[in-house]
């Protein structure tokens, strides 16, 4: 594949939706929760009965502007709520509720952390509003029919538009990992593409490096994953680059990423070009907000990625790939913290937090949120390993079954019978033992053959079961060799 | 108790008169006797232990786009045929809780989208006082309800003047609420910014009884307002004799127009020198955009309409047309099948004004000159004027058939139109006749100042007696 960004420019844009983790739907009472049957979460607002009005969930409004705040976006004080018009079988009312020219919140900026590069990259973000969620289209379940589900349908969502300020698809996978960590860390919403709360657009154009007007731009949809983005957004922009070089001009239009074969293809052209025919909803007054109820959402943000990380940094002394993996997430930050305030030795609970328990949520596909092992008992699981009571490979094996059972580390090592033994009668013991079972060996290392130390310890360690210390088996044998 | 089982069976017998169905003025359009009966009974039940109610067993007829438990809710349109509504209008609930039963769903021009109920899927209905002339619309089965006789209540809904102006065709009473003075839940939105439930009545008071039975904010109407529910009005007969001293009745100048029907003003003439004998003082007024209103209006609520009818689409509830190659044809043909011209015409016309480069044009300068009228308004009151009076309508009653061409038919709302765009309370009631057919007088009043509204309605009202209907 021809490499184009010598002499092309990606330029990317980033529209993205995420669902608001609120209990009940944007406009009426309906749960809002994912996965029950088929409309079941629905009632004359949400399926738009003749004569049902919408009125605005609360914990709505306050997830969004706590978003917003978390974007550092300007929020406006007076919003207002608009009708997009367009009929669909999954939009009920054949409008949508959006905001439009009033938007709740403007200006943000997002500061893109590139892996591997120590300095953040601003994005500036356009704007943020509220809107709802249709319902879904299910066409493969009938024959020549399309079912439909509205329990999606009024669930209340962000819509987060980025500037044009990305300049290729590592940047923009930047930005979206960024984002959802913002996010996850300011506890609006489950962020995930996978269940569809986090759904992205992206509108590229490609450009002669240098010039200073954007090309035509298209807009890649249908991606559900963020390196399927990075990739579709890869592989549109060398479709672009392909037809500009050959003097052809792209066409604005909509692109969707075939994952399967890891190209885009256009859209099914629409017959009519969309006029959403926006007006102010009028069945919902203008949404005022008090600046004082903003100035408390702003106080009572959690605290967000980039902030943790600083104080993690200065406080725990930290590599960067470590700050990278114990402040991933919220929830795991938060336990990492927890394991390193009780044992006292940050780098080593950074060790098993992205060891251990990482490969343990991995396999079970647990959430941190869920981990039998809570952080205390880690944290007395490592004070055990430190005071010579465990061995790292008894360690191992007491987490195991710390997972399973829940018990403390103390009970299970005893239960397992792996203390570790630091004992030098004990260890002394061991050492005759294995000098007697093995006399050549022992011999040779009276002799000064130093290299036979690893043979021994390993004896030993057999021998104990591993309970031996060793360190301290080490330390011993040192006395017969010559 | 058993007189409220009894009166309320008597109210389903007329609802349910050949006389006032299909064939005959084809008021009601639909009935169900046993719902009602069940309902006379639960009211009885209440009302007997004790429950204060203000309509104890009143039957009520309903406009049928308000929704209702036990009877279609049809809009007087193919497109919502064989539809039952699962839940109730929040009005509805509060008039039951009031104890009223709904006794008959009344026939309306389709999706309150005319002037003379003839608009309607039912084809039209006639106006009890003379069955050649149009009862007036859209709520003209609601008028033709309390002017028959079959019910003393019966609601409408105003969108432009859809319930004043067919209670003054009928020569009933008419109210038209603030705009967020009734919960809209339940109303089948036609234009959602202008849209109030109104109450076609007998008497003033009996309108007001209503109008306050279904008041306060409703938690499932971002609209409605929360202001304090007014005390009932006394009876009629308190009012006579009553003065109006130191109130001040504006008479705007704009709606006594040289085209204004000489009888009609004739007839407002003689009900200003009542109220001036009364004690008020009358005081020529000025509310200089008021020519502009029937344009503006007929921006905005269509622009309204377009979109609050799209939900009618085929696709959860209403016929579909199923014979269609695929899903835009689906819709093509259940909307051509299922809407009438006139509402057609009217979504075209909403779909326009909202279209990508004639919004500025049409829908934002409409709002703009919406907010002018409302100045109009509030300058008028702030002035010390304490109500205005004017015609309730250009005309009396025209006859079924008469009126065809859309514009003319748009033309006899322009002295009501005005209230909805303000979003101010008005009622009309009878202040006389002309060759044997009603003439309507009406009051406007300050936003949520209803009581001033129903003191100098019920005022004038006791003043003509019998003269009102003469």
């Amino acid at each position: 594949m021809t490499d184009w960004s010598e002499k092309y420019e990606m330029v990317v844009g980033l529209e993205v939706h995420v669902q608001l983790k609120t209990r009940s739907k944007a406009f009426c009472g309906c749960s809002a929760d994912f996965g029950a049957p088929p409309n079941v979460n629905t009632c004359p607002v949400c399926l738009a009965l003749p004569g049902a009005l919408p009125v605005l969930n609360a914990e709505a409004v306050r997830l969004a502007v706590r978003a917003a705040i978390a974007l550092e976006c300007t929020v406006n004080l007076t919003s207002v709520f608009a009708r997009k018009n367009y009929f669909y079988p999954d939009l009920p009312k054949g409008y949508q509720i959006s905001q439009y020219d009033q938007p709740l919140a403007v200006q943000g900026t997002l500061h893109a952390r590139i892996p591997g590069e120590k300095e953040t990259r601003p994005i500036a973000i356009t704007r943020l509003h509220m809107e709802e969620d249709a319902g879904k289209s299910i066409h493969d379940r009938y024959a020549h029919m399309t079912a439909i589900d509205l329990n999606r349908a009024g669930v209340p969502l962000i819509e987060i538009v980025s500037e044009p300020d990305m300049r290729s698809a590592a940047e923009a996978g930047a930005y979206l990992r960024t984002l959802k960590q913002i996010l996850e860390y300011a506890d609006v919403s489950d962020v995930s593409m996978e269940e569809g709360s986090l759904r992205v657009d992206a509108n590229v154009s490609a450009r002669v490096r240098g010039a200073k007007e954007f090309g035509t731009k298209t807009e890649v949809k249908n991606v559900n994953s963020f390196s399927a983005v990075e990739r579709s957004l890869q592989s549109e922009f060398e479709r672009q680059c392909a037809m500009l070089e050959r003097g052809e001009t792209v066409r604005q239009e909509t692109m969707l990423w075939d994952a399967a074969h890891g190209t885009v293809r256009p859209a099914r052209s629409k017959e009519e070009s969309h006029d959403y025919r926006y007006f102010p909803d009028p069945d919902l007054p203008p949404l005022i907000l008090d600046a004082d109820y903003v100035e408390r959402l702003r106080r009572t943000l959690p605290e967000l990625p980039q902030k943790r990380r600083e104080r993690f940094s200065a406080h725990f002394k930290l590599t960067e790939p470590e700050l990278d993996a114990v402040t991933a997430e919220p929830r795991l930050a938060e336990y990492f913290e927890g394991v390193a305030r009780a044992h006292g030795d940050a780098s080593q609970a950074a060790k098993w937090v992205m060891g251990e328990l990482a490969a343990a949520l991995n396999e079970t596909g647990a959430r941190i949120t869920d981990f039998p092992v809570r952080a205390a008992q880690l944290a007395e699981l490592l004070d055990m390993i430190r005071d010579g009571k465990l061995s790292h490979t008894a360690a191992k094996s007491v987490f195991a079954t710390m997972r399973t059972s829940g018990k403390s580390a103390p009970v299970v090592a005893a239960e397992m019978s792996v203390t570790q033994v630091g004992d030098d009668t004990q260890l002394e013991q061991w050492i005759n033992d294995v000098f007697a079972e093995l006399p050549d060996e022992a011999a040779r290392f009276r002799a000064g053959e130093k290299k036979l130390t690893g043979v021994l310890v390993g004896a030993v360690m057999k021998k104990s079961k591993g309970r031996a210390d060793p360190r301290k088996v080490n330390a011993l044998l040192g006395k017969y060799s010559s | 108790m058993q007189n409220i089982i009894d009166a309320v069976g008597e109210c389903v017998g007329r609802a349910t008169d050949a006389r006032f169905g299909p064939d005959g003025l084809n008021i009601v359009v639909a009935t169900n006797r046993d719902a009602s009966l069940a309902c006379a009974n639960e009211v009885a039940l209440a009302y007997g232990g004790g429950a204060t109610m203000s309509l104890p067993g009143v039957a009520v007829a309903v406009k049928d786009n308000i929704a209702t438990l036990d009877m279609p809710t049809t809009c007087g349109s193919r497109i919502l045929a064989g539809y039952t509504s699962p839940y109730e209008a929040t009005a509805i609930t509060r008039l039951r809780a009031h104890g009223a039963v709904v006794v008959a769903k009344t026939n309306m021009d389709e999706f309150a989208m005319g002037s003379s109920t003839e608009t309607s899927v039912y084809g039209p209905t006639h106006n009890p006082v003379d069955p050649d002339r149009s009862p007036g619309g859209s709520s003209g089965g609601s008028a033709a309800a309390v002017a028959a006789g079959i019910t003393t209540i019966a609601l409408g809904s105003e969108t432009g003047g859809s319930v004043r102006q067919p209670a003054a065709f009928c020569g009933v009473v008419g109210v038209k609420p603030s705009y967020g003075r009734v919960s809209r839940f339940g109303l089948v939105a036609f234009g959602s910014s202008l849209d109030q439930i109104g109450v076609c009545a007998r008497t003033v008071r009996e309108g007001a009884i209503a109008t306050y039975a279904m008041s306060g904010r409703d938690p499932y109407d971002s609209t409605s307002a929360d202001v304090p529910v007014p005390p009932t009005p006394p009876a009629v007969e308190a009012y006579r004799g009553q003065t109006l001293a130191g109130m001040t009745i504006g008479i705007p100048s704009e709606y006594f127009p040289e085209s204004l029907d000489p009888d009609v003003r004739a007839r407002c003439d003689v009900a200003i020198e009542v109220l001036r004998g009364l004690g008020a003082k009358i005081i020529d007024v000025s509310l200089p955009h008021t020519e502009l209103a029937i344009p503006v209006y007929y921006v905005i609520a269509p622009a309204e309409a377009s979109s609050n009818l799209a939900r009618f689409d085929g696709v959860r509830y209403g016929p579909r047309a199923a014979d269609t190659p695929d899903l835009r044809a689906m819709y093509d043909a259940t909307r051509s099948r299922g809407f009438g011209p006139e509402v057609q015409r009217r979504i075209m016309i909403g779909t326009y004004v909202l279209s990508h480069g004639y919004y500025d044009a049409y829908y934002r300068k409409a709002q703009a000159v919406r907010a002018l009228i409302a100045r109009d308004f509030a300058t008028v009151f702030a002035s010390g004027v304490n109500a205005l009076f004017t015609p309730t309508t250009p005309t009396p009653a025209f006859k079924l058939g008469a009126v065809t061409d859309p514009y003319e038919m748009y033309m006899s709302d322009i002295f009501t139109v005005t209230a909805n765009l303000a979003g101010i309370p008005a009622i009309s009631l009878p202040i006389g006749r002309v060759a044997g057919l009603p003439v309507g007088g009406q009051f406007m009043a300050r936003h949520f100042d209803e009581p001033t509204m129903f003191h100098v309605a019920a005022a004038l009202e006791a003043a003509l007696g019998e003269e009102a209907h003469a």
